[in-house]
C-alpha cells in the first residue's frame, strides 16, 4: 500500500500544475523540489520588483502560478528542499519509491512511496565553451536571472548578453530594468528566424515583442549573427571579443567590447536522469537533446510513470504547465481505472525497469479515451509546434568549435582543456563516454551537466541520455541510513 | 595481412598488442567500441599481489607487478605504487591474514598500529598487513597509452575502433582471420581478448569457453581537498569474497583515493547476468562498509556510481594460450576482478607463445582446453 497516489518531482510550472490537477481529482499527492521555493526555473527567479513594474504584464502567468501554488499547498504535501537522488520501481506497476535527501547542513534521507510518479524536473542551462568562459563575471542566462534577485549586485554593471533564441531576451530586459547597463544583446543566428514561422502563437509573439520594446526603451542594441567568441580579463572579466558570424557560426570579423558581466544562453538540457533510472524509453528532440518519450497523455513507456515540461522537450513555461495538467488528468484517470491497480499484486521483488518497448501496451493510440479535456490537448499541440519552430529557427551551429583554443577549458569541474579532448580522440575515444574515461570531462561535481552537450558535439555524436544512478550528491552517511520504509 | 589480430582494446588486448608489436609482429587491434570501453572502463585500476592465494595466479600477479613498473617508464597512465593495507577486525582474523601472507611469500609488513599508515581508520581494528608492492593505475589511460606507445615505438600496430567481429575464419582446421562488420581481416593468428564477451568469440570459432559476467558496483565520492585514504585499504573479507563461488551478493569494503581527489569505494560481486539496473541496497552496503572503515567518510558525498561485469571462469583463473582445439586461435580473457593487474603478464606470455618462444611461466593452469 503506497503512502501517496502520486509523487511529483519538480515544482516548476509543470510539476505544480500536474500535482494540483491530480490533487483536485482526488489523488493523494506529494510534490518534492530541491529548491526552498516553488516556481522552478522561470517563476522562482523572478525578482519581487517585477510585480510592480510594467513588465509584470509580460509575466501575467506569475499570478496564476502563485494561485496554483497556494491551492496546491492546501491539497497536497509539498516537500521543499528535498533533493531526489534516485527513483526505484518495486515489483511491478504502481509501487514507486522516491529517495531524497532533505536539509542542508543536517542532511537526512527521506523516502516517499507512491503508486505513480510524475517527472517534472525541468532543464538546466546549456552553455557552449569559449576562451575565457570560466572567468568570474561570465554567467549563464539562468545564472544571470538568479543574480537579478538582488538589485544591488546588478546595478551599475556593464553587461553583454549573448546566445541564441528568445530566452536571453527576458534576462537582458530584467538586467536593464534592474539598473544594469546592457551594452548589447547578441543573437548568433539570423534576426528573423522566429517571426517567419506561421505557427507562431500570437501570445508568444506579443511576449517577444514586449521584451524587444523593453530593450528598445533602455536603448539596448540587438545584433544578429554575432556572438561573444572570447572573454578576457586578469582574474575577472574586463572585455570580450565579439565575432561577426557566418551561417555556420564561423567568425568572419571581430571587435572588442568592454564589459564586466557577460550572460550567455545557448539553450537548455532537459534533466532526464530520473526517467533513465526508472527505465523510461528515451528519444531525441529537434535540438539534439535526449528527452523522455511520452504518449498523448504524457505517459512514459513505464506504466505509472509520467513526464511533463522540459524533460519531454524544451518548450517554455506555458507548454510545461499544459503538459503538467494533462499528466495530472491522465494519472488520476489511470489510477482510478481498477484494471490498472489490480493488474499486479503488491510486489516484493527487486525493481527492474522495463525493456524499452516498441509501443507500450498502456500507451493511448490516440486522444480518445484519455480523460483529458480536449482544449488542453489542442493548446499543447499549438505550443509544441511553436517550440519546434524555435528549435528550427535557433539551432546551435557547428562553427562554435572554431572559437576554441587548445587551452580552452571544456569541463570546468575537472579543468579539462580542449586539447585533452582531442588527445583522447587521438588515443581511440570515439564517443562522449570514452572521451570522459580518458580525459575526465564530466567526471566532476556537476557530472557533465555543464559540459555534456559540448563534449558530445566534439566527439561527433548526439548527446546520449545520461545514466546517473546518483542524480544528486548524497553523503555516504545518508546513503547508509537510507531505508525503503516511507518516513 | 597481419601477423596477429587482437579482438578487444581493453587492458588485456592492449597489453597483448603491445608485447606482440614489441616482439616484432605486425598487429591489428579491433574493437566494436572505442578503446577501453568495455570492463576496463568500468572497474578500478588496482594492481594487487596481496589478495592472491599462493599458486599460479599469484605467480602471474608477481610477474605482472614487475612489468607494470617497467611499463610506467614507457607511457604515462598515473601509475602509483601506493601499497595495499589489508585490515582485520579481530585478532583471529589478523592471525589468518598473517598466515596467508607467510604462505604467499610476498614482501609484507605486519601492522599493529594502523593509524601510522592510515590516520583516519576507525579505532578498534585489530591490525593488518601492509603490502608495499600493491599499486594502482588508471586502466583506461593505461590501455590507450600502451597502444599508442606500441604504435609510435614499433610502428607495426593498427587500431580499428567501431569494428565488430562477427565470425572467425578458418581454413583446413586453422584460424586465418576474422569476419567483421567492416569486411574480413586476415591474419596468421587471432587473439581473443574480448573479456566478458570472450565466450562469444570462442563460440564463433566453434569452441566453448565458460566465461560469465560477475557484476560489480563502485561508488565515487566528490573530490576531496586533503587525501583521506593513502593506500588501497580493504578488509580481510575481500579475500574470501574474491575466491567465493556464491552467486549471491557479496560486498566487502575496498577503499582508495585517486589522483583526482575522489575516493573509490568497491566492491560488490553478484552473478545477475548483464543486468545494469542500479541496485540501491548494494550502494547502501558499500557506503556502510566504507564508513565503518573510515568514519570521516560519513559526511563526504557520493556523486557517482557505476557498474561493470567481471569476466569469470568457474575456477577463477584466466584463460591464456593457444586453443588446443583450433590452432591459431589464442585466448587472453576471463581475468575476473584482476584483469588490469594481470594484463601485462598476460600480454608478455602470449607474445612469447606467438613468437614461438617458451613462456616465462608455465601456462598449463590457464590452458583453454582445461574445461572440456
Ligand atoms: C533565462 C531564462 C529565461 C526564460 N524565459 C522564458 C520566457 O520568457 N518564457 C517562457 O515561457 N519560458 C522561459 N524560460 C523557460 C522556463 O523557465 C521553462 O520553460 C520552465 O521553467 C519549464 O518548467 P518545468 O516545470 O518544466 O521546469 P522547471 O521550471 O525547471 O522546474 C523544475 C523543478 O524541478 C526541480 N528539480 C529538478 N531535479 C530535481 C531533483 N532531482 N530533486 C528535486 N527537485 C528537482 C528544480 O529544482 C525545479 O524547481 C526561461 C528560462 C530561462 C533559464
Ligand atoms: C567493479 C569492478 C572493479 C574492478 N576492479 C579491478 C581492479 O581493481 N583491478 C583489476 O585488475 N581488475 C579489476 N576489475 C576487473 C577488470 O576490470 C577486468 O578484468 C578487465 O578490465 C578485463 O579487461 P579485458 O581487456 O579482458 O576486457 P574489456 O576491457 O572488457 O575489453 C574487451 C573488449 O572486447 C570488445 N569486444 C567484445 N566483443 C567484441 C566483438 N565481437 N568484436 C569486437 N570487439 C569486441 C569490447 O568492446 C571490449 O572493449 C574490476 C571489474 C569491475 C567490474
Amino acid at each position: 500500500m503506497s503512502a501517496y497516489d502520486l509523487a511529483v518531482v519538480g515544482g516548476g510550472p509543470a510539476g505544480v500544475a500536474g500535482a494540483l490537477t491530480a490533487a483536485q481529482a482526488g489523488l493523494r499527492v506529494a510534490l518534492l523540489d530541491a529548491a526552498p521555493r516553488l516556481g522552478g526555473q522561470y517563476f522562482r527567479r523572478l525578482p519581487e520588483t517585477f510585480h510592480a513594474t510594467r513588465e509584470a504584464a509580460l509575466h501575467h502567468g506569475l499570478d496564476r502560478f502563485l494561485r496554483q501554488s497556494r491551492a496546491l499547498r492546501s491539497l497536497a504535501d509539498v516537500l521543499l528542499e528535498h533533493r531526489v537522488w534516485a527513483v526505484e520501481r518495486h515489483g511491478g506497476l504502481g509501487d514507486f519509491v522516491v529517495h531524497a535527501v532533505a536539509g542542508d547542513r543536517e542532511e537526512r534521507p527521506v523516502t516517499v512511496r507512491a503508486s505513480a510518479l510524475l517527472i517534472a524536473t525541468g532543464a538546466h542551462d546549456r552553455p557552449l565553451p569559449f576562451p575565457g568562459w570560466d572567468l568570474p563575471g561570465v554567467l549563464t542566462a539562468g545564472g544571470a536571472q538568479a543574480l537579478l534577485k538582488g538589485n544591488l549586485v546588478v546595478a551599475g554593471r556593464r553587461v553583454v548578453v549573448a546566445g541564441t533564441g528568445p530566452f536571453p531576451l527576458p534576462v537582458a530586459a530584467g538586467l536593464a530594468r534592474a539598473g544594469a547597463r546592457v551594452v548589447e544583446v547578441l543573437e548568433a543566428n539570423g534576426p528573423l528566424g522566429l517571426a517567419r514561422h506561421p505557427a507562431l502563437a500570437a501570445s508568444k509573439l506579443g511576449e517577444a515583442a514586449g521584451y524587444a520594446l523593453a530593450l528598445a526603451r533602455h536603448r539596448v542594441p540587438y545584433r544578429a549573427r554575432q556572438a561573444v567568441v572570447a572573454a578576457h580579463g586578469d582574474g575577472e572579466l574586463t572585455h570580450v571579443t565579439v565575432g561577426r558570424l557566418d551561417r555556420d557560426w564561423r567568425v568572419v570579423a571581430t571587435r572588442t567590447v568592454e564589459c564586466d558581466t557577460l550572460a550567455v544562453g545557448y539553450g537548455f538540457v532537459p534533466q532526464v536522469e530520473l526517467a533513465v533510472q526508472a527505465g523510461c524509453a528515451m528519444g531525441h528532440d529537434l535540438d539534439g537533446s535526449p528527452v523522455v518519450s511520452v504518449d498523448a497523455a504524457q505517459r512514459t513507456s513505464v506504466a505509472g510513470v509520467y513526464a511533463a515540461g522540459e524533460p519531454t522537450g524544451v518548450g517554455g513555461a506555458e507548454l510545461a504547465e499544459v503538459e503538467g495538467r494533462i499528466a495530472g488528468h491522465a494519472a488520476a484517470a489511470d489510477l482510478r481505472s481498477a484494471v490498472h491497480l489490480a493488474a499486479e499484486p503488491p510486489g516484493t521483488a527487486v525493481h527492474r525497469p522495463a525493456e524499452p518497448p516498441g509501443t507500450p501496451a498502456h500507451w493511448a493510440a490516440g486522444p480518445a479515451g484519455l480523460a483529458v479535456p480536449e482544449p488542453l490537448l489542442r493548446r499543447r499541440a499549438r505550443l509544441r509546434a511553436f517550440a519546434q519552430a524555435l528549435h528550427r529557427a535557433y539551432p546551435v551551429r557547428p562553427g562554435w568549435r572554431d572559437w576554441l583554443t587548445p587551452a580552452t577549458l571544456v569541463c570546468r569541474c575537472e579543468e579539462v582543456p580542449y586539447e585533452a579532448v582531442r588527445e583522447a580522440m587521438d588515443l581511440g575515444a570515439t564517443d562522449a563516454r570514452s572521451v570522459k574515461l580518458l580525459a575526465r570531462p564530466g567526471m566532476g561535481w556537476c557530472q557533465g551537466r555543464m559540459c555534456g552537450y559540448a563534449v558530445a558535439c566534439l566527439a561527433g555524436e548526439l548527446p546520449q541520455a545520461p545514466r546517473r544512478p546518483i542524480a544528486q550528491p548524497i553523503t555516504l552517511g545518508s546513503l547508509e541510513r537510507m531505508t525503503d520504509d516511507p518516513s | 595481412m597481419a601477423d596477429v589480430i587482437v579482438i578487444g582494446a581493453g587492458a588485456v588486448g592492449a597489453a597483448c598488442a603491445y608485447y606482440a608489436a614489441r616482439a616484432g609482429l605486425d598487429v591489428t587491434v579491433v574493437d566494436r567500441g572505442p578503446v577501453a570501453g568495455g570492463t576496463t572502463g568500468a572497474g578500478e585500476g588496482n594492481v594487487l599481489v596481496s589478495d592472491k592465494e599462493p599458486g599460479p595466479e599469484l605467480d602471474l600477479a608477481l610477474l605482472s607487478n614487475r612489468l607494470w613498473r617497467e611499463l610506467a617508464e614507457v607511457a604515462d597512465f598515473e601509475y602509483e605504487p601506493k601499497g595495499g593495507l589489508v585490515v582485520a577486525e579481530t585478532p583471529e582474523v589478523l592471525a589468518r591474514l598473517e598466515e596467508l601472507a607467510g604462505k604467499q611469500g610476498v614482501e609484507h609488513t605486519r601492522v599493529t598500529d594502523l593509524r601510522d599508515y592510515e590516520p583516519h581508520l576507525a579505532p578498534g581494528l585489530a591490525g593488518g598487513v601492509h603490502y608495499p608492492q600493491d599499486a594502482q593505475v588508471q586502466p583506461m589511460l593505461a590501455a590507450a597509452r600502451l597502444l599508442k606507445a606500441a604504435r609510435e615505438r614499433y610502428g607495426s600496430l593498427r587500431l580499428r575502433t567501431g569494428v565488430t567481429v562477427t565470425g572467425v575464419l578458418t581454413s583446413s582446421g586453422r584460424v586465418t582471420g576474422v569476419r567483421t562488420t567492416e569486411g574480413d581481416i586476415l591474419g596468421g593468428a587471432v587473439v581473443n581478448a574480448a573479456g566478458t564477451w570472450g565466450g562469444e568469440i570462442a563460440r564463433m570459432a566453434g569452441v566453448e569457453l565458460p566465461i560469465l559476467p560477475r557484476r560489480g558496483f563502485i561508488l565515487v565520492t566528490e573530490p576531496l581537498r586533503e587525501p583521506l585514504v593513502r593506500h588501497k585499504v580493504y578488509t580481510a573479507a575481500y579475500v574470501t569474497n574474491v575466491a567465493s563461488d556464491s552467486a549471491g551478493l557479496e560486498t566487502s569494503a575496498v577503499v582508495e583515493g585517486t589522483p583526482a581527489g575522489t575516493v573509490l569505494i568497491g566492491a560488490s560481486r553478484e552473478r545477475v547476468g548483464f543486468d545494469r539496473t542500479v541496485s540501491l541496497p548494494v550502494l547502501r552496503r558499500l557506503a556502510a562498509q566504507a564508513v565503518a572503515l573510515f568514519p570521516a567518510l560519513r559526511d563526504v558525498r557520493a556523486i557517482r556510481a557505476y557498474c561493470g561485469f567481471r569476466p569469470y571462469c568457474p575456477d577463477h583463473l584466466p584463460v591464456i594460450g593457444e586453443d588446443p582445439r583450433l590452432p591459431g586461435l589464442h585466448h587472453a580473457c576471463g581475468h575476473e576482478g584482476a584483469g588490469i593487474g594481470l594484463a601485462p603478464a598476460t600480454g608478455h606470455l602470449l607474445a612469447q607463445v606467438l613468437s614461438g618462444e617458451r613462456p616465462d611461466l608455465d601456462l598449463t593452469p590457464f590452458d583453454p582446453g582445461r574445461f572440456s
